[in-house]
């Protein structure tokens, strides 16, 4: 079977033109010739082989897709691709650097954040969005801006405890 | 799940948008946050054949207060920037009550007040929101400007009085009266959910007299329910505990909740009279002098 990205690259005969976009992920300029109906998170996970971003619902449900885009948390199964034109967008492949974890993922690791791992690439990059606007959040705060990332495994509590930890990490780091 | 082939366009001002809308005679949807047009895409319960996204037009995301007090919101003002916009909380009790409960926070990261009033779901927040605050769009077309008064703008379940070739570029919130007081409440199963019930109150208070009332209910009918006809029982009196139980009758007696998976509709109509109760009896314990 075809992957969507490479059906869609070659459309049939269409008067549907193919756009090209360039988008700035993680860091990096990444173009792509595009179909407009692509979506960000078929993009990410087809086009550029970013599979770190997961696709749960499709229904704008569970932030599994979640990723920053230009520093705000967007569901990417809930963006056009062609909009993405000119902007930037970070995953979760983006968090770490060459040598070390982001304090999210060793507060993830720390605290026992995770079971399946489904849920994690969108509720870490739920939790930086939190963490950028706000190094001293509440333990309500954290469930709050996480309450539109959905996990089966957990109930929440350890990756409640896993923001909360990366949080105290930060600020120490910040001072 | 993926969209059926559209055409997309990216237009760089609000004339260019509507030369666009105009051209594609009713086969067209605005983009604006997507957060209800995207899913519906991609279930194909809407296939337009055109795509205009407003994204790219500048200056159409603010809130400003005139000197008056009349409040305006662009077309491209996310939730969000409502839901943590300092002036809002001190100036618009209704929305400021409001904006934390619409979807998710990525939702509100993305989604618009506006955008969402003319998507025109039943159980949308901000339509019930607007008709309590008494509030109008302005509506750009070919032609010029027009308003259309939020009680005429939401014809049905996603129908509104928007022509096809007419962009919502901006909510209008009218100054209160006297002092504005108010609240939202909205039960859901769970975050994100549609609203089992919501109720919108917005009053404009004369020290503890009220000289304005509006109140409008989501997820209880066919359409938002306009129930400033019975909210207005209110005007001239006090807030007593008296006044509120009457008024909290009338208004769940003019809402038509029907049985689902999420509640009777007897269950839904008693949520109604208790957010009622709730949101005025918070505010009667206030000082509003």
């Amino acid at each position: 079977m075809s992957s969507l990205f490479e059906e869609i690259a070659t459309p049939p005969s269409s008067d549907i033109p193919i756009r090209r976009v360039t988008i700035t992920v993680n860091g990096e300029p990444r173009t792509a010739d595009i179909e407009p109906r692509l979506l960000l998170a078929d993009l990410l996970r087809q086009g550029l082989k970013l599979t770190g971003t997961h696709k749960g619902c499709d229904t704008t449900n569970c932030g599994a897709c979640t990723v920053l885009f230009d520093g705000r948390p967007i569901k990417s199964c809930t963006m056009l691709a062609v909009q993405a034109d000119g902007h930037s967008v970070k995953t979760v492949e983006g968090l770490a650097s060459a040598s070390e974890l982001h304090p999210i993922q060793e507060g993830f690791k720390e605290k026992h954040g995770l079971q399946c791992g489904f849920c994690t690439p969108g509720m870490m990059l739920a939790a930086t969005a939190l963490l950028e606007k706000n190094l001293n959040p509440t333990e309500d705060e954290v469930r709050w801006a996480l309450s539109g990332n959905l996990c089966r495994c957990t109930g929440y509590q350890n990756i409640v405890k896993a923001v909360l930890w990366a949080a105290e990490k930060m600020r120490a780091e910040s001072n | 799940m993926y969209p059926s082939r559209f055409k997309y366009e990216a237009p760089k001002s609000i004339a260019e948008a509507i030369a666009l809308l105009d051209a594609g005679k009713g086969d067209s949807k605005v983009l604006a946050g997507g957060q209800s047009l995207v899913p519906m895409l991609k279930l194909r319960f809407a296939f337009p054949d055109q795509l205009v996204d407003i994204n790219n037009i500048p200056g159409l995301n603010y809130i400003t207060f005139d000197a008056d007090g009349t409040l305006r919101i662009g077309a491209l003002t996310r939730h969000e920037d409502l839901e943590f916009s300092a002036e809002i909380a001190k100036r618009q009790p209704t929305i400021a009550a409001a904006a934390p409960l619409v979807a998710d926070p990525i939702v509100r990261a993305r989604g618009t007040f506006v955008g969402s009033i003319c998507h025109a779901d039943p159980q949308g927040d901000w339509a019930a929101t607007m008709i309590a605050l008494g509030g109008h769009l302005v509506v750009q077309g070919p032609k010029g400007k027009r308003t259309i008064d939020m009680k005429d703008f939401v014809l049905g379940p996603y129908a509104t009085a928007l022509n096809y070739n007419e962009l919502a570029i901006e909510a209008v919130i009218p100054a209160p009266k006297g002092k504005a007081i108010g609240g939202y409440l909205k039960l859901e199963r769970r975050v994100g959910d549609f609203a089992t019930a919501s109720v919108a109150v917005s009053l404009d208070m004369d020290g503890t007299k009220v000289l304005r009332a509006g109140i409008a209910l989501a997820g209880v009918g066919g359409k938002t329910i306009d129930a400033n006809e019975e909210a207005s029982f209110l005007v001239g009196q006090t807030l007593t505990e008296a006044n509120i139980n009457k008024v909290a009758e009338l208004v769940a007696a003019k809402s038509e909740p029907r049985t689902d998976h999420r509640g009777s509709s007897d269950y839904k109509r008693q949520i109604v009279r208790t957010f009622v109760k709730r949101i005025l009896t918070a505010n009667s314990a206030q000082k509003v002098a």
